[in-house]
């Protein structure tokens, strides 16, 4: 394994994938914010839960680019297709079975199932994410896509001993 | 068919069912509000329904057992006497996470408590507004069972079902005194379905559900005139609360008319944001914090996708209601064609939205909340949002299809908006806000208005710019703070707005127009006439005595629709109504400081004294 190319692309691939979501609420094409999600399971502080969720993310984006390099280590091959393919599965994964199953995790996530109690929690996603937008699926999806592809593409392979 | 005030409602925090007055649920949509219809025959007599009632005639009547949704329908026969207890089964967080509880389901038990009653159950789903035909069949032990698609519709009861040939579920059973028959329907989208037992599991059920209402209304805070209708409006209100996200949805239905016969048949089973500081306060002011909370959350959350334009209307989870079509093959209610899906008004422009979402969110400030650096960037981007556009025409509260002009509503609105910006500013809750711009046009706004909707012929504000008809939203000028109660202008108005739009027993209309002929007359209108009164347009009693009418017209279980035909005090439109309910509660509100002598709620914020523009400016 190549530690120093996994920490210096798997940084890389995580500030774009964020920066694409960010860029897509900014756009006001989805209400999901990951690190504000994420943060808000440590603190209902709004502003607090975006920088505590924005450290978490990074982390978590640096672990699952492992995934993507132990497949391109199995496979002996780095490309841009074969990351962007796996960002394909990973988006899926994200949006099929992870936001169905964030509100069983989030502390402060209301879920489907919620009522009649009401109390101010973070909505729940949905299936794909939809309740945060229509367009969320495709944001999350180009997200995940360039994440995959800049693994893919930049990430070296070590010459076998 | 049956009148619109011949039904009642039971929910559960994601969707409400219509329970007709002889023991049918003639409207039901799963799992959420705008949900296709699974029951329809509110709209359609071939829509589907299920009833359970005795099988020969009876003379009825029916409450809601107290301070709970729980609608309970007495039957008394020529042989006995038999009690329905209908009920979206509710529990708390707590419970469900300990009890493992059917995601959606309608209970409904029947218990004979005089003599002997033969009982009878009709049960015919036409899901997808009766057009996506499940595969029903029997499974034994486990029921009934409609499949439509990957979602399951289980009827499971302790009669025996019998099946017809045209999918229709027929049950009977002679009870004695004491006995009772317990029917349950469960809605699954997430598999395995959950079945729970019948018998004592539903009395069960029933106690809980019963617990779980009355906790929630001891916290109601209201101690004035027709605590009874105050409540029974809280509950009403509840149940159009989506708790998933907070939303408050309009109504429950779509397309009960607002004229029998009529073309005025909207889907109502959305979040309108004019409808915002009126449920927030009226939230806030019962001490139903996690409500109001929760909406003004919602309200944040939900607009985030165009702001800082704002729609003015958004689905449960804040995207845009599904297009507004016509659902061909329902013959409407009474025969009111088009049946409507979906609303086009979502496509139309009201300024007044902006004073209504701010307005909402200084009630949620005022209670103790806080604004982080987002809302208030957000909040900021409103106030020059209006700054920009407050001078163009919008289509105005009232959503006509006619076209925009230049409403005095809007207008204060926009107002509204800027002046409780500012108050915010000099509270220390918008430190960043452009107050010298915001605080020019609130002058400029407060000018034209003062100047251009005054028409001085007629003696009165009018309803638009130099116009000369009037409209109940001008009795809310003094609600919003723009002019006291009391000042000759209001009281001018006040004879005029009565004069023209008043109807029978301090009833009126919103409106006289080509825009909605022979409509009935307008439920939170007529509230808003008894709450100017209270905020002192008239003496308490005057206040007391119209507020007392007015609820008076709700009907035998306190609920009400849009509209009232003030010839036969028959409901008119979607039902249950939420704005109604929201100006029941915000005039009794309003009577109950009056009455103790206390401000008027409005008053009660604290405004800022003037403000330095230097030291505003930024």
């Amino acid at each position: 394994m190549n530690w120093g190319s996994w920490l210096l692309w798997g940084f890389v691939a995580t500030l774009v994938l964020t920066t694409i979501m960010a860029g897509s609420q900014g756009l006001r094409l989805t209400r999901m914010n990951l690190p504000y999600m994420l943060g808000a399971m440590f603190t209902p502080n709004r502003d607090r839960a975006k920088l505590i969720g924005l450290a978490v993310h990074v982390v978590n984006g640096w672990l699952f680019s492992l995934l993507y390099i132990a497949a391109f280590h199995q496979w002996g091959l780095a490309t841009w297709w074969a990351g962007a393919a796996i960002g394909l599965i990973h988006a899926a994964v994200v949006l099929i079975m992870g936001m169905r199953l964030l509100p069983g995790l989030h502390p402060r996530m209301a879920s489907e199932q919620q009522g009649p109690t009401v109390t101010r929690q973070l909505e729940p996603p949905g299936f794909l994410a939809l309740n945060y937008g229509y367009q969320t699926p495709v944001s999350v999806l180009i997200a995940h896509l360039a994440y995959g592809a800049i693994l893919g593409a930049f990430y070296t392979i070590p010459p076998a001993a | 068919m049956l009148s619109i005030e011949e039904y009642a409602a039971i929910g559960d925090g994601r969707t409400a069912a219509l329970v007709g007055r002889r023991g049918s649920i003639d409207w039901l949509c799963w799992p959420r509000f705008d949900s296709p219809s699974i029951f329809g025959a509110l709209l359609d007599a071939h829509g589907g329904c299920w009833s359970l009632a005795p099988s020969g005639a009876s003379r009825i009547t029916r409450r809601y057992i107290d301070d709970t949704n729980l609608l309970e329908t007495r039957f008394d026969t020529d042989s006995g006497a038999l009690v329905v207890t209908d009920l979206m089964p509710v529990a708390s967080e707590e419970d469900k996470g300990r009890l493992l509880l059917p995601d959606h389901e309608i209970l409904r038990v029947a218990e004979c408590v005089l003599g002997e009653v033969e009982v009878e159950m009709r049960f015919a789903a036409r899901p997808g507004y009766g057009r996506r035909p499940g595969r029903i069949r029997h499974a034994g032990r486990l029921g009934v069972r409609v499949e439509m698609g990957a979602d399951l519709l289980a009827l499971r009861s302790d009669l025996p079902l019998d099946i017809s040939a045209e999918g229709q579920v027929r049950g009977t059973a002679r009870l004695r005194v004491g006995e009772a028959v317990h029917t349950s329907l469960t809605f699954a989208d997430d598999w395995p379905a959950v079945f729970p037992p019948l018998g004592e599991w539903s009395r069960a059920a029933i106690a809980r559900s019963a617990a779980w209402w009355r906790e929630w209304a001891s916290r109601l805070r209201y101690d004035g005139p027709r605590r009874d209708m105050v409540v029974r409006s809280a509950l009403a209100l509840k149940l159009l609360v989506y708790a998933p996200s907070g939303a408050v949805v309009a109504a429950a239905t779509t397309s009960l008319p607002e004229r029998i016969g009529g073309d005025l048949n909207w889907d109502y089973r959305f979040c309108w944001l004019r409808d915002a500081a009126f449920t927030v306060r009226a939230l806030f002011a019962l001490g139903c914090t996690p409500e109001a909370e929760a909406f003004v959350n919602w309200l944040l959350h939900a607009t985030r996708l165009t702001q800082p334009e704002l729609r003015i209307l958004y689905d449960v989870h804040g995207n845009a209601p599904e297009e507004e079509r016509i659902l061909e093959g329902f013959a409407g209610y009474q025969g009111s064609l088009p049946v409507r899906i979906g609303n086009a008004a979502a496509g139309q422009r009201q300024l007044d939205v902006y004073g209504e979402v701010i307005e909402a969110v200084v009630y949620f400030v005022e209670a103790g909340g806080t604004l982080d650096r987002e809302t208030e960037r957000t909040l900021c981007a409103f106030g020059e949002y209006v700054c920009r556009h407050w001078q163009e025409p919008d289509e105005g509260i009232w959503e006509p299809r006619s076209g925009a002009a230049h409403n005095t509503h809007s207008r204060v609105l926009c107002w509204t908006a800027l002046d409780r910006l500012l108050q915010l500013h000099a509270n220390g809750h918008l430190r960043r806000a452009p107050a010298a711009l915001f605080q020019k046009n609130r002058e400029l706004i407060r000018r034209e208005v003062e100047a251009r909707a005054w028409n001085p012929d007629l003696g009165s504000y009018v309803a638009q710019l130099d116009g000369d008809r009037l409209d109940a939203t001008l009795l809310l000028l003094p609600w919003y703070g723009f002019e006291d109660a009391g000042t000759d202008r209001m009281r001018a108005t006040y004879a005029r707005v009565r004069e023209a739009l008043g109807a029978e027993d301090g009833l009126l209309y919103r409106y006289r127009t080509d825009d909605s002929p022979g409509e009935g007359a307008f439920g939170i209108c007529s509230f808003w006439g008894a709450e100017y009164l209270a905020l002192g347009g008239g003496t308490p009693e005057e206040a007391r005595d119209l507020f007392e009418r007015l609820c008076r017209h709700a009907n035998d279980v306190g609920l009400f629709a849009e509209e009232i035909d003030p010839s036969t005090g028959a409901a008119l439109g979607n039902f249950p109504q939420a704005f109604t309910h929201v100006g029941l509660i915000n005039a009794a509100v309003s009577l109950t400081r009056r009455l103790a002598g206390a401000p008027p709620l409005e008053h009660h914020l604290s405004r800022p004294s003037g403000l330095d523009l230097k030291e505003a400016h930024v």
